[in-house]
């Protein structure tokens, strides 16, 4: 556990970290390591420890276990934090009464970051119209531009946003993944999270999923979509016990949903049908049924959601092969 | 509704560390930048003036009418500082707002990430503070002080002291002190709270309530405690002549001071510790 050989240069590593609050734990002994150059999507419902685990990151609340490095170094020793990390963490972050001109002159000054910076990220993120007004005029996609202007004033080399395309209208939400795409093309570690798999799937190429501030998965977002995608079989058949039987393999789930009804994981309709017909087994329903991604997540997510109301903590660790529910 | 593909951000050529000196810029900023910060102040200058010469108007007018008792109960200086008590209140205010503003915004969020070390972020809040209070008192008092000697010179040159008379200096002076120190005052007590009702009524609680209650307790009890209130203590900094319960100029300066330095370890401790 303890090793940290690779702890090279550009990377949030988190190590068993936990936070409970009162007795809620809202992060759960989480490990995880955010690489460069490639975005990384933090991926759970609300509620799940991911807001919660990026203040923990940027040293805002203080964990009751584990520890978490950016960098190399916990965030409250960084000299130049500004430079290691620029953080979003809530679009509102803002007084009302002051321009998006004076906010982001006020956080450049603690870095002895120019003027000219201030207002170069204003006009990049879209600004310069608003630039003199006030935030509090500012509608939720001007607030999160305004945000992410405060991110990049540093010239991080890690970037950390939390829920960025929230409240954005489409212009916005393709605006960021853009930005997001560069930035990590640049060799930055960008470590995004949202509650909505369809937009990460979209923008990460590496995912962290959370769960009731438990690690559930992490791995490629190719692999997980391949993963939690899995396509089922519904199979009606009179010889249902013997179909079960045969369908039987180490990565094939069967479930009888009703007498004659199964429902099949992990094989497509045709190796279904194949099978059955090599051992002669009649089959009157063979439907195809495609989970989506969302479908598949909140499967997952879901059942973790559950666990919390047994009185164990951290007993199961959840596996990719959540018990499916009859329908 | 240009919708480049690729968005680059500017590389910085270079990035500085984090001083003290530098946060202080920062917070001064804040500070300057809001139109309420600005008027707080304007108000609590025009109030020290306008007070004055207002009561030095009123009093000059009805000199006539007055006892010989009212007469002799009149004393130049509390027509000259009488605008001191409600820049207290206004100043008090603005140091509380000063600190919750930034938690009720979550703007402190964004603040921390800048400053995690977190402790000079409240030194130049503090220090920032007293500097723009004090400057906005100091010329306030003064004005205040030759503004209603002037009224009332017109009215038969009554209530005349002069300002080279022993100890108004430093009572005019003095209550600029004892406005910037409260206001510091608040602005620990703000950053211990963390909530502007909850702060201001702190506030007011310790400079207008408790004071009038120590003074209901037996004469014992109440002159071994009203001294050493932090109201007592200011009040001493503005006072021409003393009684025998009431603390020095000096000692009242030291104690306010003392008070400050209190709330401030306070917040400090609390400031590292506490969750954001």
């Amino acid at each position: 556990m303890a090793a940290k050989s690779n702890t090279f240069g550009r990377v949030i590593e988190a190590v068993g970290l936990t936070k409970i609050y009162g007795d809620k734990r809202a992060v759960d002994g989480v490990t995880f390591t955010v690489r460069p150059g490639v975005v990384t999507g933090f991926l759970g419902p609300n509620g799940a420890g991911k807001s919660t685990t990026m203040r923990l990151v940027l040293g805002l609340d203080a964990p009751t276990a584990g520890s978490v490095t950016v960098n190399g170094k916990p965030y409250r020793e960084h000299r130049a934090p500004l430079h290691e990390v620029g953080a979003l963490l809530d679009a509102r972050s803002v007084h009302p009464g002051r321009s998006a001109y004076d906010h982001l002159l006020a956080l450049a000054q603690t870095h002895g970051i120019p003027r000219s910076r201030v207002t170069q990220l204003i006009d990049l993120v879209g600004l310069h119209d608003a630039g003199r007004k006030r935030a509090g005029q500012f509608s939720l996609g001007m607030s999160q531009r305004l945000g992410l202007a405060a991110a990049l004033l540093g010239d991080p080399s890690t970037l950390v946003l939390d829920e960025p395309v929230d409240g954005l209208d489409p212009e916005g939400i393709y605006w960021i993944r853009n930005l997001l795409k560069s930035l990590a093309a640049e060799g930055r570690t960008v470590f995004v999270s949202s509650h909505l798999m369809s937009e990460m799937s979209q923008t990460a190429s590496h995912l962290i999923v959370i769960g009731r501030g438990r690690v559930i998965a992490d791995m490629d977002t190719d692999e997980f979509i391949r993963r939690a995608s899995k396509k089922v079989v519904r199979v009606r058949s009179p010889e249902a016990a013997k179909l079960r039987q045969v369908l039987a393999g180490p990565d094939v789930t069967v479930t009888q949903l009703e007498p004659g009804l199964l429902e099949v994981t992990g094989l497509g309709a045709a190796e279904i049908g194949d099978e059955a017909l090599q051992h002669r087994i009649a089959i009157h329903e063979l439907v195809p049924e495609e989970a989506s991604l969302e479908e598949a997540f909140m499967e997952l997510t879901h059942g973790e959601l559950e666990y919390g109301h047994a009185d164990q903590p951290a007993s199961a660790p959840a596996s990719e092969s959540t018990p499916r529910k009859a329908a | 509704m240009s919708a480049d593909a690729t968005v680059s951000v500017p590389r910085l050529d270079h990035v500085g560390r984090v001083t003290q000196g530098r946060v202080l810029a920062s917070e001064w900023t804040k500070l300057r930048s809001l139109r309420s910060n600005r008027l707080s102040l304007l108000a609590a200058a025009v109030l020290t003036i306008g007070f004055p010469i207002l009561f030095a108007w009123i009093v000059g007018s009805r000199w006539e009418q007055m006892t010989p008792l009212e007469r002799a109960r009149r004393q130049p200086l509390d027509v000259a500082l009488s605008g001191v008590g409600i820049a207290h209140i206004v100043i008090g205010v603005l140091g509380v707002t000063v600190v919750t503003s930034e938690y009720s915004t979550g703007l402190i969020r964004a603040t921390f990430c800048a400053v995690p070390k977190r402790l000079p972020v409240l030194w130049a809040k503090a220090v920032d503070f007293a500097l723009v209070s004090f400057a906005a008192i100091l010329p306030a008092v003064v004005i205040a002080f030759f503004s209603s000697q002037a009224v009332l010179n017109r009215h038969h040159q009554i209530l005349q002291i002069s300002f080279t008379h022993s100890g108004v200096a430093r009572c005019v002076v003095g209550a600029a002190v004892y406005v910037m120190l409260s206001g510091v005052f608040a602005l620990a007590l703000g950053a211990i709270v963390r909530g502007t009702a909850g702060g201001i009524a702190l506030f007011a609680a310790i400079f207008f309530v408790i004071p009038p209650l120590v003074d209901v307790l037996p004469a014992s009890w109440s002159n071994a405690i009203g001294p050493y209130l932090p109201s007592s203590a200011g009040r001493s900094m503005v006072l021409l002549t003393h009684g025998p319960h009431d603390l020095s100029p000096g000692s009242g300066a030291a104690l306010l001071c003392g008070y400050v330095a209190l709330a401030l370890s306070l917040a400090a401790v609390l400031l590292v510790r506490r969750d954001t």
